[in-house]
C-alpha cells in the first residue's frame, strides 16, 4: 500500500470550550507531497497542524498517520511523534542544551541510538542548514533565523516520515525569513512530506504541491498553487487574497 | 570569654554544631530528593499522584515542625517502635532527619513547581514532539531548567532548614541549642557571651551560604 496517503484527517472537529475551531476538516496528504495551509489568523490552521501529532487533542473524527490511527497519550503516541517532525513558530530549542545537543537529544534519548553515530549525523545536518560552526553555542546566542534552522535540523535528526511547520517564519525578522525558506524549499525538492502553515505566499507558490485555504475552522478550498492564486473559487479566498496581494 | 577557654565547653560547642551540620546535610539531601519527586507528582498527568503531592504539601507545610519532630519521636519511635539504629543519639538523629526532610520537602516541592511554571510551554511541547515520554520530558528538559531557576529560593529554604535543625534538640539530641542551654545553665554569669557565640556561629556560616546560592543562581541561569 505504498501509494496510500501518509496523513489522513477524516471529519476532524475541535472545540475550545464553545469555540468550534476545526469543523469537519478532512484532508489527506500523500507521501512526498508539500501541502501549504493558508488563511486568516484564527482560522484554525495552527490547531490543524498541531492536531496531526496530537499536541492538540481533537474532539471528534479520526487522524491516521502511515496507516495507523493516532493513539491516545502514551508509548504509541510517543513513537508516532518521533516519526513526525515539528517546527514551531517560536523555535522552542531546548534553552539549557547546546545546538549540537539539541539535535542529538531525540535520536539518543528516544531512539536509543549510539551517541557517536548520532553526532556524525547531527553535524552533517547542521552543516546542511549552515550552522555547523555554531554547534557548541547555546540557542540564546543565535539569531532567530539560525535557531529556526537548528530546529529544522533537530526535526530531521529523527529521520521523520513527515514534517509539520507551524508558522515557521512568523517570529523572524524579515531579513532572516529567506534563509529558513531556502532550507524548507530544499527539503520540499528532495521529496520530504510537509505540511506547512504559513503566511509566505511566495513559498506557497513555488514550493507547494497543493494549497489549502482555511477560514473560520473550515477547509474552504484546496487547489494547486497556480490555480489557487490565479483563480480562487470561493469569495472568502478571493477576499483574503485581495487583502494580502495588493500591497 | 572564660567559658570557652575550658576545653570541655569547647567540646560541647563543637559537638553541637557538628550535629547541626549533619542534620542539615542529611535533611537537605533527603528534602531535595523528596521535593523533586513531589514536584514531579504535582505536574504529572496522573490524578492520584497529583493528589498525593498536594496532600503532602498541605499537611507538612501547615504543621509546626516541632510537632512533626515530636511525632517522629513519640509516634514513630516510642509508640510504633521504629528504631533505625541501636545507638540512641544516632537514632534520634535519624528521627530528626525524617522530620526535617518531610517538612522541608514540602517547601522544596513548591519552589520547584514554581520553577516549572516559569519554563515556557514550548520547551515541553518540543520535547513531546520529538517523542519523549512524560518522564523524559520532565527529567531531561523541564526539571534541569526549573532547578536552575529556583536556586536562590532553594538557598533560603536550606538556610531555614539549618536553623530549624535546632528543633531536633527537643527530642534529646545535643545539637547547638541544647549545647547552648547546657553551657548557660553551668555558667550563669556569661549568658550574653555564650548566646552571642552561638548566634554568631550560625550567622558567620549562613551569610556566606546565602551569597553563595545567589552567585550560583546567576552562574547557572538559563539564557533565553
Amino acid at each position: 500500500m505504498a501509494d496510500e496517503a501518509l496523513i489522513v484527517l477524516d471529519k476532524v472537529n475541535k472545540w475550545f470550550g464553545p469555540l468550534h475551531v476545526l469543523q469537519d476538516v478532512s484532508l489527506s496528504v500523500d507521501r512526498g507531497e508539500v501541502v501549504v495551509v493558508i488563511g486568516p489568523s484564527g482560522s484554525g490552521k495552527s490547531t490543524l497542524c498541531r492536531a496531526i501529532n496530537r499536541l492538540e487533542p481533537i474532539s471528534s473524527g479520526t487522524i491516521t498517520f502511515d496507516g495507523q490511527p493516532l493513539a491516545a497519550e502514551g508509548r504509541a503516541l510517543a513513537r508516532l511523534r518521533s516519526e513526525v517532525g515539528m517546527v514551531f513558530q517560536s523555535f522552542n530549542l531546548f534553552a539549557h542544551k547546546t545546538i549540537l545537543q539539541n539535535v542529538m537529544l531525540g535520536p539518543v534519548k528516544v531512539r536509543k541510538e549510539k551517541p557517536a553515530a548520532v553526532r556524525e549525523r547531527a553535524m552533517s545536518l547542521l552543516e546542511r542548514v549552515g550552522i555547523a560552526s555554531q554547534a557548541e553555542k547555546y540557542p540564546a546566542q543565535l539569531s532567530g533565523g539560525q535557531q529556526q534552522r537548528v530546529a529544522i535540523a533537530r526535526a530531521l535528526a529523527m529521520q521523520p516520515k513527515a514534517l509539520l511547520f507551524d508558522e515557521p517564519t512568523s517570529a523572524l525578522d524579515p531579513e532572516m525569513v529567506g534563509e529558513v525558506l531556502d532550507v524548507m524549499t530544499a527539503l520540499a525538492r528532495e521529496g520530504m512530506t510537509m505540511v506547512v502553515v504559513t503566511h509566505e505566499m511566495g513559498f506557497a507558490r513555488h514550493a507547494a504541491n497543493r494549497v489549502v485555504f482555511m477560514a473560520d475552522g473550515q477547509l474552504v478550498e484546496e487547489a494547486t498553487p497556480a490555480e489557487f492564486f490565479a483563480n480562487p473559487k470561493t469569495d472568502r479566498a478571493k477576499d483574503f487574497l485581495s487583502k494580502i496581494l495588493t500591497h | 570569654m572564660d567559658v570557652f577557654s575550658d576545653p570541655l565547653n569547647v567540646d560541647v560547642y563543637v559537638t553541637g554544631f557538628l550535629w547541626i551540620l549533619r542534620l542539615t546535610a542529611a535533611g537537605a539531601f533527603f528534602a531535595l530528593v523528596l521535593g523533586v519527586v513531589l514536584a514531579g507528582m504535582r505536574v504529572s498527568p496522573v490524578p492520584v499522584l497529583r493528589g498525593f503531592g498536594a496532600a503532602w504539601v498541605n499537611i507538612f507545610r501547615n504543621t509546626p515542625l516541632t510537632l512533626i519532630v515530636f511525632f517522629c519521636y513519640f509516634g514513630l519511635y516510642s509508640t510504633l517502635g521504629l528504631s533505625i539504629v541501636d545507638d540512641i543519639d544516632m537514632n534520634n538523629f535519624w528521627l530528626g532527619v525524617i522530620g526535617l526532610a518531610v517538612y522541608t520537602a514540602a517547601f522544596v516541592c513548591e519552589a520547584i513547581r514554581s520553577g516549572i511554571n516559569t519554563i515556557p510551554a514550548g520547551q515541553a511541547e518540543a520535547a513531546r514532539a520529538v517523542g519523549m515520554s512524560f518522564l523524559q520530558t520532565l527529567t531531561i528538559i523541564v526539571l534541569p531548567q526549573a532547578g536552575r531557576a529556583v536556586i536562590a529560593p532553594l538557598g533560603s529554604i536550606f538556610i531555614a532548614l539549618c536553623k530549624n535543625a535546632t528543633i531536633v534538640g527537643t527530642i534529646g539530641l545535643m545539637e547547638s541549642s541544647n549545647a547552648m542551654k547546657e553551657l548557660i545553665n553551668a555558667n550563669g554569669d556569661a549568658v550574653i557571651p555564650i548566646f552571642l557565640v552561638f548566634a554568631g556561629t550560625f550567622a558567620v556560616v549562613l551569610i556566606p551560604t546565602g551569597y553563595g546560592f545567589g552567585w550560583l543562581a546567576n552562574r547557572l541561569a538559563v539564557k533565553r
